[in-house]
């Protein structure tokens, strides 16, 4: 088994809570079944796009654990939408052999929790997204995990390959020890253009993208409103406040 | 006349409320089609749900896979009745499950994707609000279809009766959307009380309430509405994590937020600063979240709550 992980780096290209989340997933499912890491089972690769800077990124995930890493920075993928975004990681993934991709759930800046199950779908994976847990069985190549959604909390399970997105609080992220900081110098960083992936650079970045923003405003800041300090009935002029809102 | 498609979501034994604002949006485009995608022998127990609201045609497909196999087999289906039907715009409610099928049917059809618009207009340009609330975007779809998720609660529905015509299609979900099963379901604990994303008023409780939120439950019991809580309350444990509101919980966007010992950090503000109406319970005058207050109430939250249940309460009987 191979557990990958990738991420859509957040504007500012900072691993973000959520990306951590992941990356210790992916390190304890391995721990879990005799480990990653020089003579062990397993191996953890940290898949990630974005400008030049994601190397840093990844050399923090590297020094939480994982193995390698493979990044992908090329100017013609900025302004990627998620439909670009995922038909490049889709790609990358799909030059590997992975068993399990696990996502975070949702970058910090963009609220575009759709990039995990997009890359199932170009990939002809399962997807088993939203994970508030995940046990794997390596031995029979599948995986159980509890999606916690609005809609309440569904047991699911599918066979390898698959990709997982993980929920914030699935775990509690390790701190890269000194001794993984140094380790995460040596290991393999493979950084790739978008020609070694072979997909047009007229399909992803602001050229491919299939929206348009037509213009971003600043929201002027809410009118003032009413304040009172309470001097006992203030809860009583709260309920005047709703009926006259027409809200009761 | 464009042709506006929308998913119209089984919550429960009901149709989902979001169908008719998702309908009323669609409206402003062009003339609405409602896809139901319901278990076997039950479609047209569900359609008939689907009578109000500016809805002029319901495609049924029924399917028990749909429950079973998630998001791939509802996105296989509807990506079929695109791509037969050719409609201008698909839009669907925002949540995990809604946006998930949406990105999945962008992929299948090769259609642009807007995710959480509070607005479409009539040339399907959709209107964001991003960044906890303080930008407004309007972008379009330039290739496809244009896929569209809408927060819930972004609009009032028109919900005048109609009679739809209601026709039914049978689709075959392929094997590559069956490769993940669900197992089990457990519906959401909510105590009788709203859905977060989706009632019309949420009070929720902060770090203020000291891990009491029995004050802030009863009112938003005597006002039905959902109980919400700020991450300082969840990480205490005081309420369970599916009911944190801001950056790293839900989104909401009701008619009414009440905010009931809650500071108003920047990543709380994120998940709810697009409420229509915004109440605040604090006791201290200088506390950040009064700057979104609509009606502000310096003062301490286990005497204010409990006289405004009590006022609420008299009034109604
Ligand atoms: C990456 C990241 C993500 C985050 N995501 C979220 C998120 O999704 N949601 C979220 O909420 N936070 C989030 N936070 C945390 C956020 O920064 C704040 O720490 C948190 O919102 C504070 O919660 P609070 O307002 O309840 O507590 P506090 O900031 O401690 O405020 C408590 C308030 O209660 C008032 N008070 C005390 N007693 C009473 C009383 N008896 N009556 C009335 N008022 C009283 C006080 O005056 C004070 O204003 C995140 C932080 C980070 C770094």
């Amino acid at each position: 088994m191979e557990g990958g992980r990738l991420d859509r780096l957040s504007v500012d290209s900072v691993l973000n809570d959520l990306d951590e989340y992941a990356v210790e997933e992916a390190l304890r499912i391995a721990e879990a079944h005799g480990g990653n890491g020089a003579g062990a089972p397993h191996s953890v690769t940290v898949i990630s796009m974005g400008p030049e800077r994601t190397v840093d990124v990844a050399r923090k995930a590297l020094s939480m654990g994982a193995d390698s890493a493979i990044i992908i920075t090329d100017d013609a993928l900025a302004g990627s939408d998620a439909l670009g975004t995922s038909k490049v990681l889709a790609a990358l993934i799909a030059k590997g052999d992975f068993d399990l991709v696990i996502c975070g759930t949702e970058s910090t800046d963009a609220r575009m929790s759709v990039i995990p199950a997009m890359i199932a779908m170009r990939l002809g994976w399962a997807q088993l997204t939203f994970a508030g847990s995940v046990t794997v069985d390596p031995v029979a190549k599948s995986a159980v995990i509890a999606r916690m959604t609005e809609s309440g909390v569904e047991k699911m399970s599918a066979s390898f390959p698959a990709v997982i997105s993980v929920v914030e609080k699935i775990n509690e992220p390790r701190y890269p020890s000194f001794k993984g900081i140094m380790a995460a110098k040596k290991k393999l960083m493979e950084v790739q253009t978008l020609a070694s992936t072979g997909i047009d650079a007229n399909l992803v970045g602001t050229a491919g993208s299939k929206s348009t923003v037509i213009d971003a405003v600043p929201r002027p800041p809410r009118a003032a409103g009413i304040k009172v300090v309470d001097e006992g009935n203030a809860g009583t002029e709260l309920v005047n406040f709703l009926v006259e809102k027409k809200l009761i | 006349m464009s042709e506006i498609f929308v998913l119209a979501e089984i919550a429960g034994e009901k149709v989902a409320k979001t169908t008719f604002e998702l309908a009323t949006l669609g409206a402003h485009a062009g003339s609405v089609t409602a896809i139901l995608l319901a278990p076997a022998g039950r479609g047209a127990e569900f359609a008939a749900h689907l009578n109000a609201g500016p809805i002029e045609r319901v495609i049924v497909v029924e399917s028990d896979e749909f429950a079973r196999y998630g998001v791939p087999a509802s996105a296989y289906a509807i990506s079929q009745l695109l791509t037969s039907q050719k409609p201008s715009a698909l839009l669907i409610a925002s949540s995990a499950f809604g946006k998930e099928v949406a990105g999945c049917v962008a992929v299948l059809t090769d259609s642009g994707i807007i995710t959480d618009a509070v607005d479409v207009a009539a040339d399907l340009t959709a209107t964001q609000i991003i960044f906890g609330g303080s930008m407004t975007v309007h972008s379009r779809v330039s290739s496809g279809i244009s896929i569209i998720t809408i927060r819930p609660n972004a609009i009032t529905p028109d919900l005048k009766a109609s009679t739809p015509e209601i026709t039914n299609e049978s689709i075959e979900i392929p094997p590559t959307a069956k490769l993940a099963e669900v197992l089990s379901l457990e519906p959401p604990i909510t105590g009788g009380r709203p859905e977060l994303t989706e009632a019309q008023i949420v009070v929720s409780g902060g770090r203020g309430t000291s891990g009491d939120f029995s004050p802030v439950e009863a009112f938003a019991d005597v006002l039905g509405a959902a109980v919400g809580a700020s991450r300082a309350a969840t990480d205490a444990g005081w309420y369970p994590h599916s009911h944190q509101v801001g950056q790293t919980g839900k989104t909401v966007s009701p008619q009414l937020y009440v905010a009931c010992g809650i500071s108003g950090a920047i990543q709380h503000r994120a998940g709810m600063q697009t409420s229509k109406t915004i109440v605040v319970i604090n006791k201290d005058p200088e506390a950040p979240i009064f700057e979104l207050a609509d009606f502000g109430v310096v003062g301490d939250l286990f005497a204010v709550l409990p006289q405004a249940t009590e006022g609420v309460r008299a009034r109604k009987s």
